[in-house]
């Protein structure tokens, strides 16, 4: 029992990171229905630039964090602009290869410039240790990354369900001819959602390095999969769903690893990835949608 | 022109372009080094012409095509070792271990299908990606195949003169496919699924016939590649693995299987020339595609194919024109 709920802490733990990786493919693809493949990347360069904060200009971590997602942020609007707004009224199947593009070409930009050495994250002194509560251990980072994660998505929830933007969000999402016809600027809201998306993804890479303490050019591809396979498993394009799918991903995959296997433990994923694509592929929390001739 | 007489022209060309590059190999214009990159481009060939026939013929987006190359490979390596010393003539345990390669790849391509395919667009591209990195975690799971660690000791059964009928024949036969009846019932799926169900086609049967048949060939690559690198590392077959046959597909159009042809060719010997910058390789094909895609989104022949007769066809219909304008 003690066992099985260190698991599901160590669980919670890499699911929060999950859920904000997750949250920027389902946004993107609730707005203008591609997956974002490039949108683990953008973990990896948030990785990067947290870690570039702290090395080279020897920022502290907060101001840190903060950096990586304004920096991932205006890369996810430049990307938008460069390689998948031009494609808009393109196949998907071509926005989709895009995509692939992006992130191959980040990846490998980042090879170019960096090497391919594992580069550690600084250990952060008041993040050290572990808290002992009745007999179970949490490291003390997991309460710094489930309380980032949380706060993120409360403010997340609150833009899109309170304010203008978030009104605008809803909206282009639902019909996006409908609502260019009634005045809102779907350009601008399309790019404030990849910024939204990237800034998280952002914050996602620096707690995931902070978590794991490794950086490196392809350290987004799996975590940026399992993200995607949470986005579809809570229903692709709902923010809630994005969440909860996060959490159920990250608790499986630990319990996976205590219990079964730790070497199967992906492969269990992307069958769940599948049978929830077979049996439900609008997610759990989707609705299911008629298709129209 | 008679069919036998187009049959006669292409079997002409194909002979010619053969004879053409082993008297290059032969006096040393063309070296050992490029001997080599010339079977490497074939395998891609076979590989992403595989790929095509899914993506691009019958329109369904796989991105797992890694996996059933590695089956492939895996059965090949596996078969071929049991049989070495059984003193089998090359070119037979070549034939046989491509064989039990392409169909062991296709019994997988049947059993992921027939799940799979309910599914259409992205979904389906997700799910066969999916799938691809499930059959490579499992490689590396079981102990008895290897495991994680290399495959060893695989002979060389594959040169130039193999590889190049080997692509001969896998294209040769993707096209008497796709002209045949069921090639076109194919065909309509990709065009309209709806209308093709409509006016009486067993779409679901096509649909896993066409990835089945993907595979197999797929499978085949898979084997031609373990017989040419003597190892196998299961490393190789990742989800990058599989981007980079979908890149060849994309930039030669998807539909075309000449296109495929031109574009692996062409990268294949892209990829030589820029050996020098060899860390920008990447960024520069990564760049190309999304250039690609945005300039000129159906690639570079689109849907149309080369044919060797066409162009006969026209150089004649053109000197005639000239010469009733005389």
């Amino acid at each position: 029992m003690k066992d099985f709920l260190q698991q599901i802490i160590y669980g919670i733990n890499a699911g929060s990171i999950y859920a904000l990786i997750a949250l920027g493919y389902t946004m993107v693809y609730g707005i203008v229905k591609l997956i974002n493949f490039a949108h683990g990347d953008i973990l990896m360069m948030g990785a990067y630039f947290g870690l570039l904060a702290i090395t080279v200009l020897g920022l502290p971590f907060p101001l840190a964090i903060v950096i990586a997602m304004l920096v991932c942020a205006a890369f996810g609007m430049i990307i938008n602009k460069v390689a998948y707004k031009p494609l808009r009224n393109a196949p998907r199947i071509s926005a989709l290869i895009t995509a692939l593009g992006i992130s191959m070409f980040l990846e490998n930009y980042f090879v170019v410039q960096f090497g391919l050495e594992v580069r550690k994250m600084p250990e952060i002194a008041w993040l050290k240790g572990e808290v002992f509560i009745g007999g179970l251990s949490i490291p003390k980072v997991t309460f710094l990354i489930v309380g980032l994660s949380i706060a993120c998505m409360i403010a997340l929830q609150f833009i899109v369900r309170k304010t203008k933007v978030g009104k605008a969000m809803r909206a282009v999402s639902e019909d996006m001819q409908a609502a260019k016809l009634m005045g809102i600027n779907v350009d601008k809201t399309i790019s404030i959602t990849f910024a939204l998306g990237s800034a998280l993804g952002g914050l996602g890479g620096v707690l995931y390095s902070v978590a794991y303490y490794q950086v490196e050019p392809y350290m987004g591809i799996l975590p940026g999969l399992k993200a995607f396979v949470a986005a579809v498993l809570g229903g692709i394009g709902i923010i809630p769903g994005a969440m909860f799918g996060g959490f159920v991903m990250g608790i499986i995959e630990n319990l996976t690893k205590g219990f079964i296997s730790s070497s199967w433990s992906n492969a269990i994923l992307f069958g769940i990835l599948i049978l929830v694509l077979l049996f439900k592929p609008s997610g759990i929390f989707g609705k299911n949608t008629r298709e129209k001739v | 022109m008679k069919k036998w007489q187009e049959l006669l022209i292409s079997l002409t060309g194909i002979t010619i372009l053969y004879i053409l590059i082993s008297m290059l190999l032969k006096f040393g214009v063309l070296n050992n080094y490029n001997r080599g990159i010339m079977v490497l481009i074939g395998i891609n060939i076979i590989a992403a012409a595989s790929l095509n026939f899914a993506t691009g013929i019958l329109g369904q987006l796989a991105l797992g095509h890694a996996g059933f190359m590695a089956i492939g490979a895996y059965s090949a390596a596996i078969f071929s070792k049991a049989v070495g010393d059984a003193g089998m003539p090359d070119v037979v345990v070549l034939i046989i271990a491509l064989c039990i390669a392409g169909t062991m790849a296709a019994i997988f391509g049947i059993a992921i299908g027939i799940p799979a395919l309910r599914l259409r667009g992205d979904y389906l591209g997700i799910v066969t990606l999916g799938f691809g990195e499930i059959i490579r975690i499992s490689i590396y799971n079981i102990k008895a195949i290897g495991g994680a660690r290399p495959v060893l000791g695989i002979p060389n059964l594959i040169g130039f003169t193999e590889i190049f009928f080997l692509v001969v024949i896998v294209l040769m036969a993707l096209f008497l496919m796709i002209r045949s009846r069921h090639g076109r019932a194919i065909l309509s799926i990709r065009e309209n699924e709806i209308a093709a169900e409509a006016v009486g086609i067993p779409t679901t049967f096509y649909k896993i016939f066409g990835f089945a048949t993907s595979a197999f060939f797929a499978g085949i690559a898979g084997g031609a590649l373990a017989f040419n690198q003597r190892m196998i590392d299961p490393r190789k077959f990742t989800f990058m693995f599989s981007v980079e046959i979908f890149i060849i597909v994309v930039l030669g159009g998807m539909g075309s299987l000449t296109g495929t042809v031109v574009a692996a060719v062409v990268l294949g010997i892209l990829n030589e020339w820029l050996h020098f910058i060899d860390q920008y390789r990447l960024v520069i094909y990564a760049l190309l595609l999304v250039v690609m895609m945005i300039v000129r989104p159906s690639g570079l022949f689109g849907t149309r194919e080369f044919s060797l007769v066409g162009l006969i066809k026209k150089v004649i219909r053109f000197t005639k024109s000239n010469k009733n304008v005389e």
